[in-house]
């Protein structure tokens, strides 16, 4: 028998070995996805749902058991009385979430753009050769290494009206003249809040930003010093273009953060209308005040608007997640 | 046009010497290709050419004028990196005009510029596409094209070959020599590790050796009058057969070289010297015969066309004639 016959009569052998080979890929990808898959449903995926079903119930935290469906008076609902008055109600007519809702977009706009802005700095720093450089980045890390709980306790001792060190030596240097309740005044406390946050969180966006920048060639540098390319000329056009991606990522992580704040506000600013973000409602309706169902249905616009908010970012920013290679 | 003139520059990093004094006088129009080792400090000179890197100590002039504290780009220098060095998010028109539109040129002029040294490099359809979507070869001709619209007085090259396949580099390599006979007036100065490079290019080859030039000559003075054992191995393609000892003393010297393709095999009555064949590579148009005459290394023989002799045969081997005979004394130096 020939080598030619042989092929004739056996199916082509190439292209069932290929399949099989794909198929096993297939199998293996599977084999490897499904453990991630089954832990998301029971931490991510379960509680989401059951989050979302509450919010259509009467829940109390008292008995979850005995729940009652009722549609989506959590969220609105209008009651005509019999003089013919006319009573909306829920989330979505509440001025207190709005409120929150307002605060905390206040919050992640401002915080994330500073904390943007100064991380850039620093990263263009860290970036340049010195003495001593391996340091100071290991320095600059240390507010994001402590615990946001300590730290927030350090900032509440240091802006204290009565017995911080800020009162203490602005007063001194003649800035203030009398002592300031920078956590507790509606005047300053958002700000005090702002400046901690930027504060903790400014050494993570440099160190994102940092590995953007170390990721950019540098014999584009030296083709720039021979077209002559002026420094600030070359971070706009040269150094900022590239490294954008890595900005885009940093600046969504930073959000999705933001857009949850919790400890940093619980603790510094407690029962404070000026802060109060989405998820400090959330957790003083759901415990607090014995609200389960209505908390679980502000907890429930949080998760979409926080949603929204990362899809419209993803597509009107065209972040790509590969880095931009 | 610019002459270039090196005197006594040095350049260290920190307890490092890379250049330990180098004086070159390099002409107006000439193609100077620095060539040498890795680590003998060719890429740091051309750096220092080009201002990417402050001179230690020394000085240079370039057209008399003193250059050490000048910038790259007051220099009016262009230079083409091994790595291509192109602005990954700009297009291949962009990359070309980003110099001129700084210089605050005419967009018009700047257009006319471009497309001038696209056509010149084949490169005019791939004007709109970004860097990555171009081939190597593509990509180093856009650098080439960057640095032609800038219209310098120097060119710099740094290896710029290396990262190319081998069918590519040899036509690459065509198309600098093209350039530099088009641009007759522009001074280059190439840098690269191949000899072979250097012999095609060059008007005049800068052989360096551990941050110190060795020899500097046309490419055949180099070839047929190598100033050191050193440039005499690196000149030449193979490498020059090199006798010591009792091998050498025949011909009365300490060293002696004879290139693979002044040896002759001989009556075995009438060698220099008689071995063995040890190795053959048949490349077709040459067969190059390696022979193991007892000394430290083996001696190649380059046979035009196919040879008949196989690895085990003797074979004897004399110089072709008396002037191919290179004669070196302990010091390295041609006697």
């Amino acid at each position: 028998m020939t080598a030619e016959t042989s092929f004739s009569q056996a199916p082509p052998p190439e292209a069932t070995r290929r399949s099989r080979l794909t198929a096993q890929r297939i199998r293996s990808a599977w084999i490897f996805l499904t453990p991630m898959m089954l832990a998301l449903a029971l931490v991510a995926g379960w509680p989401l749902f059951r989050n979302i079903y509450f919010s259509f119930t009467d829940a109390s935290l008292t008995n979850l058991g005995a729940a009652q469906w009722i549609g989506f008076d959590n969220y609105y609902s209008k009651i005509t009385l019999p003089s013919g008055r006319e009573i909306t109600s829920g989330l979505l007519v509440d001025p207190e979430w709005w409120r929150a809702v307002g605060n905390t977009l206040r919050f992640a706009f401002l915080s994330v753009g500073f904390e943007t802005v100064f991380g850039l700095i620093v990263a263009l720093v860290l970036n340049a050769e010195f003495k001593g450089r391996a340091l100071v980045r290991a320095a600059v890390l240390v507010p994001w290494a402590i615990p946001t709980i300590v730290s927030a306790k350090i900032w509440a001792w240091m802006l204290n009206d009565q017995f911080g060190v800020i009162n203490d030596v602005f007063l001194k240097l003649g800035l203030i003249s009398e002592k300031v309740a920078w956590t507790a005044s509606p005047d300053t406390a958002m700000t005090a809040v702002l400046i901690v946050d930027i504060w903790k969180t400014t050494p993570f966006m440099a160190l994102l930003i940092l590995a953007g920048l170390q990721m950019v060639p540098k014999d584009i540098y030296e083709a720039a010093k021979i077209d002559g390319v002026h420094p600030v000329k070359q971070f706009f056009k040269i150094t900022l273009p590239l490294i954008w991606p890595a900005v885009m990522v940093a600046v969504i992580f930073r959000l999705l953060d933001a857009l949850r704040i919790f400890d940093l506000i619980y603790v510094l600013t407690p029962n404070n209308a000026q802060t109060r973000t989405m998820s400090v409602a959330v957790r003083e309706n759901l415990f607090d005040f014995d609200n389960f169902a209505y908390g679980s249905a502000q907890a429930t616009m949080l998760f979409f608007i926080i949603a929204l908010i990362t899809i419209l970012y993803i597509t009107l920013g065209r972040v790509r997640f590969d880095g931009g290679k | 046009m610019a002459r270039i003139q090196l005197n006594g520059v040095r350049k260290s990093f920190g307890d490092v010497h890379v250049i330990k004094g180098v004086d070159l006088d390099i002409r107006a129009g000439e193609f100077m290709v620095f060539v040498g080792p890795s680590g003998c400090g060719k890429s740091t000179l051309l750096r220092l050419i080009a201002g990417l890197e402050d001179i230690t100590s020394g000085e240079m002039r370039f057209n008399d004028q003193r250059v050490n504290d000048k910038t790259p780009s007051e220099r009016g220098i262009a230079m083409v990196f091994q790595s291509y060095a192109l602005y990954p998010h700009m297009s291949v028109y962009d990359n070309m005009a980003f110099g001129l539109r700084l210089a605050k040129g005419e967009e018009a002029e700047t257009r006319k510029r471009v497309e001038r040294a696209a056509e010149m490099l084949q490169i005019k359809q791939y004007l709109d596409r970004l860097p990555k979507q171009l081939s190597g070869g593509q990509r180093q001709r856009v650098a080439i094209g960057r640095a032609i619209v800038r219209d310098p007085q120097v060119f710099l090259f740094d290896e710029p070959l290396s990262n190319l396949d081998a069918a590519l580099r040899v036509a690459t390599r065509l198309e600098i020599a093209k350039l530099h006979h088009d641009m007759g007036k522009a001074t280059m100065i190439y840098v690269t590790h191949d000899q072979v490079e250097a012999m095609t290019l060059a008007d005049r080859i800068c052989v360096l050796r551990d941050g110190l030039v060795e020899q500097v000559g046309t490419p055949l003075e180099l070839y047929e009058k190598p100033a050191s054992v050193f440039v005499a191995g690196f000149i030449g393609s193979p490498k020059m057969n090199f006798f010591s000892g009792a091998h050498a003393s025949p011909l009365g010297a300490h060293t002696i070289g004879v290139r693979p393709e002044h040896l002759l095999a001989a009556p075995e009555s009438a060698g220099t010297w008689s071995g063995q064949v040890a190795h053959r590579e048949v490349m077709g148009s040459d067969t190059y015969l390696y022979i193991d005459v007892g000394g430290p290394e083996l001696i190649t023989l380059r046979e035009t066309g196919i040879s008949g002799r196989n690895p085990g045969d003797r074979i004897a081997l004399t110089p072709m004639a008396p002037h191919y005979v290179h004669r070196f004394n302990e010091a390295g130096r041609p006697v």
